[in-house]
């Protein structure tokens, strides 16, 4: 490889580097992007340039046909879609990491020519990439929510079996290069693999699941370019994977559970109080007029938006209420849990999409100390983010970060029913003396009250 | 490239990668994650050299593919996270603060 080459992919992977680090701060974000735009477009015109390089036509039509279709699903994609969307293009970069392993290993083959580095790397690529692939597919699916959960006992039997064969599969072609039968193999197992592992995991933990797989996809990438001893693609491969791993990290911790209880579908066991225990007599359902006297008197209001936002397209409504209470000189913030919303972050895009200001949107543990000073918090579709059996040893959910919404001196609930979160347990909070249910649907709640609110 | 120094650079970008996003504020996770998901994309290298050298047909026709997927993984991904920091506006930003 020439030198102007290897100089063009340091390059790349300085402006890679500094593209994540712009990545790290609102206001210098958009550019830090554009900067990783840029070294990626650095790193494809070097490797144009290789002389091995000639039938330049197949590379255009192939890059035209990627661009058009890239650009159209990133205008078109709204954004409550945007999980769907990153799980999506997560699986094309697996999928073209085992089609370049494909790729080589057919030439390499033809020319007789193999090294152990070659043929090491390119089975974990093929692994790796073929079980990012098909598991980012089911992702997609299931959240599309044309897929439902998929349990059966021997679950986790079957994804040992099928990643034990994996691994034997490509220990083969390890001893047996040019045997193409071992390879085939690595790529259907891993394949099955990677349905067999997401189709178990539930709603709750896919923001997980993505972060996990766009882990793998960069991991996919890192081992392709140890087979081809491409440093960009290892160093690129390399950025993504520590990156995913961190988002796989927060995510877990947030919802106090061990990657490997995620994905094996381990169920915490806890006990669980009886739902007509807990609400029976305790409940009290409110109405928008009422909600709307509540907050005209508060000075302080914090707004804790949940998955049902999202789900109700409430985000708009939620803007106007917020602004509405503003012009009254009442102070609003938003708590946004870290596992709020579909993916890690989801729920503050929701809320910068509906131009709430980004200043306004804080994390947990600056939310938490303020509840006690906080009038009204106003829960919008969250469930067990907010529910304070978490804070009891013996609960399925000990241990999980909350918000401490119930130390509010009123706490409003906007939610269709007292029907279970995705933890499937009853939620004290609902029953409290403080606490005020509002039975609706999020969108046409928020709008009444708003709408209220400007007739007082 | 000797596998050590392959092993040495993969080492380094991982605990780079670790710095960088460990200071990333929740609100950007989002954008992080399709950001970095573009930049997974640089499967597109390897695809280019797949597709582009004098290969047999069979080579030419996976690596043809690659680099559609490639690109869409690369191009979808670089302009979505455009659009979605496009969205996050600060008040302190677009006009003094409201008092």
């Amino acid at each position: 490889m020439s030198n102007l080459i290897q100089g063009g992919y340091l390059v790349a992977a300085v402006l890679f580097i500094l593209g994540l680090k712009g990545l790290s701060k609102p206001r210098t974000a958009r550019r830090g992007n554009a900067l990783g735009a840029l070294g990626m477009l650095v790193a494809v015109l070097v490797t144009l340039t290789d002389q091995a390089i000639v039938s330049f036509w197949v590379i255009a039509a192939g890059v035209i046909v990627g661009s058009v279709v890239g650009a159209v699903l990133a205008n078109r994609i709204q954004m409550t879609g945007m999980p769907e969307l990153v799980a999506l293009f997560n699986g094309l970069g697996g999928l073209a990491s085992v089609l370049v392993v494909v790729a080589s290993y057919v030439e390499i083959t033809d020319k007789g020519l193999h090294d152990d580095t070659y043929i090491v790397a390119a089975a974990i690529s093929a692994l790796i990439g073929a079980m990012t692939f098909t598991g980012s597919v089911i992702a997609f699916a299931k959240l599309r929510e044309s897929v439902g959960a998929w349990r059966s006992g021997a679950v986790q039997m079957i994804n040992a079996t099928l990643l034990i064969g994996a691994v034997g599969a490509a220990v083969g072609l390890v001893v047996q290069p040019l045997s193409i039968g071992w390879l085939i193999a690595v790529i259907i197992i891993s394949a099955v693999a990677g349905i067999t592992l997401v189709l178990p995991i539930g709603g709750a933990d896919m923001p997980v699941v993505i972060a996990l797989l766009n882990s793998l996809s960069g991991l996919a990438a890192s081992g392709t370019g140890f087979a081809l001893g491409n440093s960009i693609l290892i160093i690129a491969g390399a950025l993504v994977g520590a990156s995913g791993l961190i988002l796989t990290r927060v995510m877990c911790v947030a919802m106090n559970r061990t990657i490997v209880n995620v994905l094996f579908g381990m169920i915490e066991v806890g006990e669980s109080a009886d739902p007509d225990d807990v609400y029976e007599g305790k409940v009290r359902s409110t109405s928008p007029d009422d909600v709307a006297m509540i907050l005209e008197t508060a000075d302080r209001v914090i707004i804790i938006p949940g998955y049902g936002l999202a789900v109700a397209q409430a985000q708009y409504a939620v803007r106007d209420l917020t602004r509405a209470l503003e012009g009254r000189g009442t102070d609003v913030s938003f708590a946004i849990h870290p596992v709020a919303g579909r993916m890690p972050g989801h729920m503050n895009v929701l809320l910068a999409e509906a131009d709430v200001d980004y200043e306004q949107l804080i994390e947990m543990d600056v939310a938490n100390p303020m509840f006690a000073q906080t009038d009204v918090v106003l829960v919008v579709g969250a469930n067990d983010v907010v529910n304070p059996v978490a804070r009891e040893t013996n609960s399925p959910i000990a241990g999980m970060p909350i918000l401490d919404a119930d130390r509010a001196q009123t706490v409003v609930v906007i939610k269709r029913s007292l029907s279970p979160g995705f933890a499937g347990i009853p939620n004290p909070l609902f029953a409290l003396d403080n606490s005020l249910m509002l039975f609706a649907d999020a969108k046409l709640a928020i709008t009444e009250i708003t709408a209220s609110l400007a007739r007082i | 490239m000797t596998l050590l120094i392959a092993f040495t650079l993969f080492a380094l970008a991982v605990f780079l990668g670790v710095e960088l996003i460990g200071k990333v504020p929740p609100t950007l996770h989002t954008p992080l994650m399709s950001g970095s998901n573009a930049i997974s994309g640089i499967a597109l290298i390897g695809a280019l050299a797949s597709a582009g050298s004098d290969h047999s047909t069979a080579a030419t026709i996976f690596g043809f593919c690659a680099v559609v997927l490639a690109t869409i993984n690369v191009v979808g991904g670089f302009l979505v996270t455009n659009r979605m920091l496009a969205m996050f506006k600060s008040k302190s930003t677009k006009k003094p603060a409201a008092h």
